[in-house]
């Protein structure tokens, strides 16, 4: 009997983290569907006209459009980086030396964003990439490569190199290998490491603060200049498509990883 | 023995190997080995783990890259080419197949490197499945066979591109006996069908005589013989080949010439051997159970001693320890005068009838018996 009520108290718990966890983020979908002018909660009737109104402003419909292409840029070049990166490090026959790379190129992960930003800033300033499309790419390529790096190595490290030696064998050069043998056997971790580069720079703030221009402003910029200059609820239209956006990605990479767990 | 030899495919490759040596660091793990692998021939590798044999395979296939000495494979030098230019198929004891690839895909692996024809490729993965004897599983995954079934697949991978040499490294050594017996048989049958030059690594001296055409047995690095089954077995070069190929009774003593052979004297015995040793060296006998003859003593005489027994031969004085019962045979096991263990095999229409606890004497002709140069590290492996 006993068993059964800490059981039953270990749900509630449970129940009350999780929702404690994601009330703050689910709170902008009911916002996001209200029909007055301002961020009341909770709504008290409803309307999709801030999705009509985000469609129908050119800033917002530009800042999405931004968001998107520098975070398919960056996941294509966070995800050629990081993979190079993720096969030197496990292949590095000096360990020491791979472990003193590893920490170099997870650093981003760790170091404060703010720290990153204001270095970057600067460089940008200097270099005259602030506000740039490469500018963006290269800031938030930064951010993402460790997702990559982690992600492709542990593909790595339960791939059998052994079936490398197999395809040399078999008549076929590293390259051949590389594209026929083991790009196919880690491509989940590889594209689970992408998704999570896109989702990285599709909802980066900080950096993305400093070296915004006003010819190239991302969503999530954006949304914070909107926050600060008038508080209508398009904000929160835009936050729930990021969410769902967001969600799906990030699902998707974590069902990936967890496949190819489960093959093992 | 006659073999019904079938028109073989391919012609093998010889393989010369000179002086060949790899160190890793500061350990040599193949020291100078040289050997010739005639076209065609069906050649082990057999030493125990850590011999060196993988190695000098690894060297052959050019997975390692040779420290010193010299590869040859039909007279031209393949020491600086990659292995993936060699054209020599490799069979893994881990089967080594790409398991996201069906087992078609993965025997048309090879041929799709060298940019072989759709067409082709599909009549030669088929020949190649039918070879290995698993037609209807070209469309499955690795995954979805047993163990025997995906070592057929990763022979037929390596041999659908008719290689003149087809390497083995410990093909069977994760099947269990029975499926391990059975596809010995099969891999003498491919090899026949092939003609393709097999090298092959085992640790398992049945295997060995089951398959080669001669026998290369690595120790320490080196190669310690190279011959037929039956050269190493009753000529054995070295104490070592002796205790790794077949079982044998050990007498060691102290070698003195006499006629053409020596004499051999030990703790209780002087017997007689063939050929000669170094003198000074101490020396051991190497005679195979077969060779030898237990005659029970009557009850009452005092033994026949060292010099009774059959005339001519040699005679030791033993005690019988066990009998093992093998149903065509059996194996006694008996305790030589300084108390070194011997081994006797006494074939079912001819058994002397001793019991465990009864003495006997041990006979053989002297010309049965082997007599080598004594190796006192010997025994360190083999206890």
């Amino acid at each position: 009997m006993s068993a059964r009520l800490a059981r039953a108290a270990l749900w509630v718990t449970g129940v009350l983290v999780a929702a404690w966890l994601v009330a703050p983020t689910l709170v902008v979908i009911p916002l996001s569907f209200t029909d007055k002018v301002s961020l009341t909660f909770p709504p008290t009737g409803w309307s999709t006209r801030w999705y009509a109104n985000f469609f129908g402003d050119p800033a917002w419909v530009a800042a999405l459009a931004n968001s998107l292409l520098v975070g398919v840029l960056v996941a294509v070049v966070a995800t050629v980086l990081g993979t190079a990166a993720a096969f030197g490090l496990t292949r590095w026959t000096s360990r020491r030396g791979a472990a003193a790379a590893s920490v170099l190129l997870l650093a981003p992960m760790i170091v404060p964003g703010i720290i990153v930003a204001i270095g970057v800033y600067a460089v940008f300033l200097k270099f005259q990439l602030a506000g740039s499309l490469a500018g963006f790419v290269a800031a938030h390529t930064v951010l993402a490569l460790p997702f990559v790096v982690v992600s492709v190595t542990a593909s790595l490290q339960t791939f059998d190199v052994r079936l490398e030696t197999a395809a040399a064998s078999l008549g076929a050069g590293r390259l051949a290998t590389f594209r026929r043998v083991t790009l196919p056997l880690i491509m989940p971790g590889v594209v689970s490491g992408a998704l999570f580069a896109f989702v990285t720079s599709f909802d980066e703030v900080v950096v993305s603060l400093f070296i915004q221009s006003p010819s190239l402003v991302t969503l999530p910029v954006q949304m914070y200049s909107s926050v600060t200059r008038e508080t209508d609820p398009t904000l929160a239209a835009a936050a729930t498509m990021i969410l769902a956006l967001t969600t799906v990605l990030v699902t998707g990479g974590l069902a990936l990883s967890s496949r190819r767990n489960r093959a093992r | 023995m006659p073999v019904d030899r079938t028109t073989p495919a391919v012609k093998g490759a010889r393989i010369d190997l000179r002086g060949m040596t790899k160190r890793f660091g500061g350990s040599v793990a193949v020291d100078d080995v040289t050997l010739t692998v005639e076209p065609g021939e069906f050649m082990t590798f057999l030493g125990p783990s850590g011999s060196g044999k993988t190695t000098t395979l690894n060297m052959i296939a050019g997975f390692t890259d040779i420290t010193a000495g010299t590869l040859e494979i039909d007279d031209r030098p393949v020491g600086d080419t990659p292995a993936h230019k060699r054209d020599i198929g490799v069979v893994f004891q881990h089967y080594a197949l790409f398991p996201h690839m069906t087992v078609a895909e993965n025997i048309a692996f090879p041929l799709r490197q060298r940019k072989i024809s759709k067409d082709e490729r599909r009549r030669l993965v088929a020949a190649a499945l039918e070879t290995v004897q698993l037609p209807g599983h070209a469309a499955r995954y690795p995954g979805e066979l047993s163990g025997g079934q995906q070592q057929r697949v990763a022979l037929a991978r390596a041999i659908v591109f008719s290689p003149r040499v087809l390497l083995m490294d410990e093909p069977l050594g994760a099947l269990d006996r029975k499926l391990r017996e059975f596809l010995q048989l099969e891999i003498k049958r491919i090899h026949r069908e092939v003609g393709s030059t097999f090298v092959f690594v085992t640790h398992d001296q049945e295997e060995a005589l089951i398959l080669s055409d001669r026998i290369a047995v690595f120790n320490n690095a080196k190669i310690e013989q190279v011959g037929t089954a039956h050269e190493l077995y009753e000529r054995p070069a070295t104490l070592f080949v002796a205790r790794f190929l077949g079982e044998s009774t050990i007498l060691r003593g102290a070698a003195r010439p006499e006629g053409a052979g020596s004499t051999l004297t030990g703790d209780g015995f002087a017997v007689r051997a063939p050929g000669r040793v170094d003198a000074g060296r101490d020396a051991a006998l190497v005679v195979r159970p077969e060779r030898l003859r237990l005659i029970p003593d009557e009850p009452g005489s005092a033994g026949r001693g060292a010099s009774g027994g059959t005339p001519g031969g040699n005679a030791v004085p033993v005690t019988v320890l066990e009998e093992i019962y093998l149903g065509a045979a059996r194996k006694l096991e008996v305790v030589l005068p300084g108390g070194a263990r011997g081994l006797v095999r006494e074939q079912a229409g001819a058994l002397s009838g001793l019991r465990a606890g009864d003495r006997a004497t041990l006979t053989w002709h002297p010309d049965d018996g082997v007599l080598l140069p004594d190796d006192p590290t010997i025994e360190r492996i083999f206890t």
